[in-house]
């Protein structure tokens, strides 16, 4: 039963393992071929299937007036544009969210509650809905197709995910905790920076993690509010295709596209997996 | 210099949390609030601290208007029932935390952990994770933390009751220890918990809390023995003192169809109806007695706890041995008659075994 199990486990696993490495593998060894090992039989491995060539990715940092597709500059607007305002939305969301869960608000017939639904409710509508009014809001400021508009854009979509994960976090926090900082000569301020913080480093990562995914795979915002002086990768990769579509550099800037996203996942999942709370906190 | 409360009332919702409160605390003593959960003790608690703003009264301590002063300035330290430290910090980091915050010196800092670290029996522990230690040795991180600071007011919310039994009975122990040794004159410790058996054993001054007000005040011997009224005689007792509803008439006392003679002391009783109160250790099986039917019948230590019921009235009996009943089995039980407290109709006593102080 126990070799049974054993067996049964470990081929699930490797099937999975399979499944979620055969498109990387594929997507690595079309990044080195060109047109005649695509387009001609089926081909895997480099120097006996087919001759390997850097064309693929050298077609990524030639300027265009050269037959390539520069996409180094909106890779690098994509990583400021993405790491700015996921920054600014944890700070603010995870201030916004401590405030949420330990204070109470009264403003007419609005609550707490009311307050975390309308942060969480910038999310449940469909993007397309802000569209219009994100355009002229930019145009109105004189920020369309600029960094800093994109940066305030991507503020607005990403802090809701801040706040909602954080008010979930903070609410599983015990309050006694903040009240023993404050007995022990903290004020509200040391408190939170001293005491609540430091113990909400798991919370804060995946808030952080949440908002670089969501903040580095748009193409919508990126594409509708941006025209020629700045552009963002996923516009950019989209942009590579033509007629005859180019496999050998779509597989090159994907792989690039997804190479944050991996380090920022195998960076953070020792944190998520020390789970330095529970236990801790009853 | 003491710590007066002044008709201090607090209350949030439509409840009351605190109704009317006044005390008058003195350095180096010992109190106790002794109350059923939610009776106030931890708002209580928590008015001192100053987490929470009563909504009228006065709080005054050493002369200074106590509620214009932030929590953090107070310089009170407070031990939870839920096991709170910083999880964040390892033992030793924990206690230094509230002495950091208070910029004392690194060598006096060193010296009143040790001290703490030894008062509560945690030396050799101070790089443990909080994580890695049990329940008991969490509270006793969080009570040395509250040690180390010396707060002039120490506040112990129900420390013991997320512990189990026989952590519980060896803590309490030495609380008792370090609360008669290791306190200083200048600080004044206040106790809650809603076990009698505690406020008996740690014998300071007592205050009887019930939805937010003070039902009696005063010494641990004194509420034992004279319950203002019925219902400090039911907090104060575990389990709950007996109620028998009956009445007096010369010589005998009647309840539910038993008639017993009445006992010396409630000679001076007019004859009329009265609530009986017994405590569960003064009811005993025995064979000349009169016939209950056994209801439930519960195993606890060394003891068994008799649910009993006759008609309408239910009492509940502690026999001081462990022993195997039926339910619905009928046994026989006297009362010890000379142990009887009479409370009137209005449910304030009128005559106690230890002679009633007013009446």
């Amino acid at each position: 039963m126990e070799k049974l199990y054993k067996f049964l486990k470990y081929t699930f696993i490797i099937l999975w393992t399979v499944f979620i490495v055969a498109p990387f593998l594929w997507a690595i060894s079309t990044s080195f071929k060109d047109f005649q090992s695509v387009n001609s039989k089926v081909t895997y491995i480099p120097w006996l299937d087919f001759e390997p060539t850097l064309e693929g990715w050298r077609v990524l940092v030639k300027s265009p007036a050269r037959g390539g597709v520069d996409i180094v500059e909106p890779y690098f607007n994509s990583l400021f544009v993405t790491c700015t305002a996921s920054l600014i939305s944890i700070v603010l969301g995870t201030l916004a969210a401590y405030a949420l869960s330990r204070f109470t608000f009264k403003a007419g017939f609005v609550r707490n509650n009311d307050i975390t639904f309308f942060f969480i409710s910038q999310r449940i509508m469909p993007p397309i809905v802000l569209s219009i009014p994100f355009f002229i809001f930019l145009s109105t400021i004189g920020l369309l197709d600029s960094l800093i508009g994109l940066v305030v854009v991507y503020i607005v979509l990403l802090m809701p995910i801040a706040v909602w994960i954080m008010v979930d976090f903070f609410n599983r926090v015990p309050k006694e905790l903040d009240e023993t900082a404050l007995i022990d000569g903290c004020n509200p301020y040391q408190a939170f920076y001293k005491v609540v913080l430091p113990n909400s480093i798991p919370g804060l990562i995946v808030a952080g993690m949440f908002c670089i995914i969501f903040g580095w795979i748009d193409f919508f915002f990126a594409f509708i509010l941006t025209f020629t002086e700045v552009q963002l990768l996923p516009v950019k990769v989209v942009a590579l295709n033509s007629s005859i579509t180019p496999w050998w550099s779509l597989s090159a800037s994907a792989l690039i596209s997804v190479a944050p996203l991996i380090i920022v996942a195998f960076v953070v999942e020792r944190y998520l997996s020390k789970g330095n709370l529970s236990g801790a906190l009853k | 210099m003491n710590l007066i409360g002044e008709n201090i009332t607090y209350k949030p919702d439509d409840q009351f949390h605190l109704n009317d409160v006044s005390f008058n605390f003195k350095k180096g003593n010992l109190y106790t609030i002794l109350g059923r959960t939610l009776s106030g003790k931890t708002t209580f608690l928590k008015t001192i601290a100053g987490l929470l703003n009563p909504d009228s009264g006065n709080l005054s301590f050493e002369d200074n208007d106590f509620i214009k002063i932030p929590v953090w300035e107070r310089n009170v330290a407070m031990v939870y029932q839920q096991f709170i430290n910083y999880p964040h910090l390892n033992v030793y980091e924990n206690i230094i935390f509230p002495l950091k915050q208070r910029k004392i010196s690194e060598d006096q800092i060193k010296k009143d952990v040790e001290e703490a670290l030894k008062t509560v029996g945690l030396v050799g522990f101070e790089n443990r994770k909080i994580q890695e230690l049990s329940g008991g040795q969490q509270q006793r991180v969080a009570l040395a933390r509250s040690l180390a600071k010396k707060a002039k007011i120490l506040l112990l919310d129900e420390p013991l009751v997320n512990l189990d039994y026989k952590l519980r009975e060896q803590l309490r122990e030495e609380f008792k220890k370090i609360f008669t040794q290791g306190l200083s004159e200048d600080t004044i410790l206040i106790y809650s918990t809603t076990d009698p058996q505690e406020v008996m054993e740690l014998n300071g001054e007592v205050i009887v809390l019930d939805e937010g007000k003070v039902l009696q005040k005063g010494p641990a011997k004194e509420i034992f023995e004279n319950p203002r009224t019925l219902k400090v005689a039911e907090i104060s007792n575990d389990p709950p003192m007996n109620i028998l509803k009956g009445t007096k008439r010369s010589e005998k006392l009647s309840f539910e169809n038993i008639l017993i003679n009445s006992p010396s002391h409630f000679k001076n009783l007019s004859d009329q109806g009265y609530n009986f109160g017994i405590r569960a250790s003064e009811i005993k099986l025995n064979d000349q007695g009169e016939e209950f039917e056994i209801e439930l019948a519960e195993i606890s230590g060394s003891e068994t706890l008799l649910h009993l019921k006759k008609g309408d009235s239910k009492v509940i009996a502690l026999i001081e041995e462990v022993m195997n009943f039926k339910i619905h089995e009928k046994v026989k039980i006297k009362f010890n008659e000379n142990k009887l407290y009479a409370f009137d109709q209005n449910e304030e006593l009128v005559s106690s075994p230890y002679g009633v102080s007013h009446g």
